[in-house]
């Protein structure tokens, strides 16, 4: 038995054992307890690597998303601990589908993490379509109109999402089974890539359209985003927060993975122009729409949007420098936008409300939190000495060199998107603080670490991470 | 040439065909019981083609495909919606959705797509799977087009349902493939309905409507 399947059995047997605890606050503990022992189990791969198995795989790629999609799972089961107590109190929520909620909150991370580590298309396939069904019921879960209309769109959209990203995995087989032969293997990604040169190249280019396609659904791709903004805005915030900060990155890398393979054949077509098409537009529509936003939930959903849209355009991009830059804004946006839903979380509990007109004043009325709302938007704007500026900035340089004109819509959509983000951040944060004040006990430890480490990250990255990301980047061609 | 000179290749050819013409019966039928009907005979073709397919590639895993297709999809899944519509008392509703016409004329368009992409690709494949792949990407496209032009929530459940179809047909086409695929799109089958069971329940709770045209009124972006 290997580490990796301790880092899958500890999140598979507490959503177990979570299904059966009746009392939520203790149910709330385990989902911490099990969170934390995820988290550790997932940094012994940095010590000694496991072996490539035919179904599981950590390799130089998966190896830190693995350990940051354990940490951001972990710091969200402690601002979730705190969270559901006040909705509780509140009674939007009954200790009833507490049980459900826990267990499907482990059950999640174990579909992220078996996304991560699955070296089988097929594995890798079913693990993303579990991660749908488990977050269609933690997005329902509050079951009112607009929750219950949030769930069914996600459902419909990425049910045909997965669909057509099965289809893509069935023409990847097609593809591969001529030189592979029948069998497992034609589906084992590691064994799939070095013989990826021989494949039938135009139906290697076939199978990608369908698996960005069907994958990018899952990132929150215009024009397949539809479902994002009402699943971040309708559910409880813990599931915004690793929807946004999880989910999407995982739904990329899988991209990713079958962009390495279409990498490795010469004469498939270059998968960035695809790519590079989709990221910019949901870059744009998402930056403009930012403006339109009531709901404050919905607006930080859009700005996730806006991101995945500026990752996906540097990995379009490709190179070393633009794929460094992609891998860094993954990191950094996905431990920033977690921060930024922990804190409106509280804040939403607080004012009694996700109408940004009916928050006002949040540095007055809520120092601590009104400052970490601040800091956290400030990050996700990409102001220096955050570590979101860094990756934009890297971004936005290797493609100035490249591609004038598409850095230049880059820029301008970054432009729009910063003017929104200050647009409201003044009015939440700042001027006379109105909204209801309800008493709710707030866990920011979750929040400031993130955004210690972003800040870090700004002003110093460590070495080993750098060559890290180096040599991914290298990877990822 | 004597009349059966490939009876395995005429055979899936024959089935494949009668499960597009299924789709776009699909297309076309406006109340919610011949949806039904019309749903469950496409997927004792899909068990036929399954099993024919286990035969022709002497691969017994994929009988167990045919026998979850024949079991799930031809029986349970269609009474228990059946179920559903008498007990929501929606069987008279007859959809308003895009006209008969403009909908067969994109699905007609639908099909020569999926020719026309896959057919060139797969030259080097099997004449047997190139076929099964392009009617099973038509009618994967043609569920996707019945999910879009329906608003009636029960029939967008059944367009998805015959789009998981034309995946399976897909997937069993395709010369030794994994059964973990299959399986997994079985189990998927099973999950997703038990899901949309909930939703069923939960929508008629809280709206006395299936008509996603109404839930979509409550969107959350009011001011």
């Amino acid at each position: 038995m290997s580490i990796v399947h301790v880092i899958l059995a500890i999140p598979a047997l507490a959503a177990l054992l979570l299904a059966l605890l009746p009392s939520y606050r203790l149910a709330a503990r385990v989902n911490v307890a099990a969170s934390v022992l995820t988290l550790f189990a997932s940094l012994v791969p940095f010590i000694r690597r496991p072996d490539t198995t035919p179904f599981l795989l950590i390799d130089d790629f998966n190896i830190y998303l693995v350990a940051l999609t354990a940490f951001v799972a972990c710091t969200t089961s402690l601002f979730s601990a705190r969270y559901i107590v006040h909705e509780v109190e509140i009674g939007r929520l009954v200790p009833r589908y507490l049980r459900y909620y826990h267990a499907m909150y482990q059950a999640f991370v174990l579909t992220m993490l078996l996304a991560l580590t699955a070296n089988n298309l097929g594995t890798l396939w079913v693990a993303i379509e579990g991660a749908t069904l488990t977050t269609v019921l933690m997005v329902g879960l509050y079951r009112t109109h607009a929750a219950l209309e949030a769930a069914w769109k996600y459902f419909i959209l990425c049910g045909v999402g997965i669909a057509l990203a099965l289809f893509g995995t069935i023409l990847m087989y097609l593809a591969a089974e001529p030189v592979m032969g029948e069998g497992l293997l034609a589906m084992t990604w590691s064994e799939l890539l070095p013989h990826a040169a021989q494949f039938n190249p135009a139906l290697l280019n076939l199978a990608f359209v369908f698996l960005l396609v069907g994958y990018g659904t899952k990132v929150g791709l215009a024009p397949l985003h539809a479902w994002l903004p009402d699943a971040h805005a309708e559910g409880p915030t813990p599931i915004s927060a690793v929807l946004s900060g999880l989910l999407l990155n995982v739904a990329l890398y899988s991209v990713l993975r079958f962009k390495m393979l279409l990498a490795a054949n010469p004469l498939a077509v270059a998968p960035g122009p695809l790519m590079v098409t989709m990221g910019l537009s949901s870059l744009l529509l998402a930056s403009f729409m930012l403006y339109r936003r009531r709901d404050i939930k919905r607006f930080f959903a859009y700005s996730s949007i806006e991101h995945m849209g500026i990752i996906t355009f540097a990995f379009g991009m490709g190179g070393p420098l633009a794929n460094f830059a992609g891998l860094l804004h993954m990191t950094m946006h996905s431990l920033t936008k977690s921060a930024i839903f922990y804190a409106v979380g509280h804040v939403s509990q607080i004012k009694g409300t996700q109408r940004i007109a009916d928050i006002r004043g949040l540095t007055s009325s809520q120092p601590v939190l009104g400052w970490a709302l601040v800091l956290g938007v400030v990050a996700i704007a990409g102001l220096p000495p955050f570590g979101v500026f860094m990756s934009e900035f890297l971004v936005l340089t290797t493609s100035f060199a490249r591609a004038p004109l598409l850095a230049a819509l880059v820029l301008a959509g970054l432009l729009v998107g910063f003017g929104a983000l200050v647009l409201r951040l003044q009015g939440l944060a700042f001027g006379e603080g109105t909204g209801g004040e309800k008493a709710s006990s707030v866990a920011l430890l979750p929040a400031f670490l993130h955004l210690i480490l972003v800040l870090t990250a700004g002003i110093y990255l460590p070495g080993p991470l750098v060559s890290w990301f180096q040599t991914v980047a290298k990877l990822l061609g | 040439m004597p009349v059966l000179a490939n009876l395995t290749y005429d055979t899936a050819h024959l089935l494949d065909a009668g499960m597009l013409v299924l789709s776009f019966a699909l297309l076309y039928q406006r109340r919610l019981f011949g949806v039904l009907k019309i749903y469950a005979m496409q997927a004792v073709l899909l068990a036929a083609a399954a099993a024919w397919q286990a035969h022709a590639q002497d691969a017994p895993q994929l009988y167990i495909t045919a026998a979850t297709a024949l079991v799930f999809k031809g029986a349970v899944i269609p009474i228990a919606l059946h179920r559903i519509i008498v007990r929501l008392d929606i069987h008279r509703a007859i959809e308003t959705a895009l006209g008969i016409g403009p909908t067969l004329v994109v699905g007609v368009a639908l099909v020569s797509l999926s020719i026309l992409l896959v057919l060139p690709v797969t030259a080097a494949s099997a004449a047997l799977t190139r076929e099964s792949l392009a009617s099973a990407l038509s009618i994967v496209l043609l569920g996707l087009l019945m999910m879009i032009t329906r608003r009636n929530a029960v029939s967008q459940v059944v367009g998805f349902m015959s789009l998981e179809n034309g995946l399976i047909l897909a997937a069993v086409g395709v010369k030794g493939m994994p059964l973990v695929v299959e399986l997994s799109i079985a189990f998927e089958v099973m999950v997703a309905f038990i899901i949309f069971g909930i939703f069923f329940f939960h929508i008629r709770e809280r709206f006395d409507t299936l008509d996603v045209h109404d839930i979509e009124r409550f969107r959350g972006e009011r001011s």
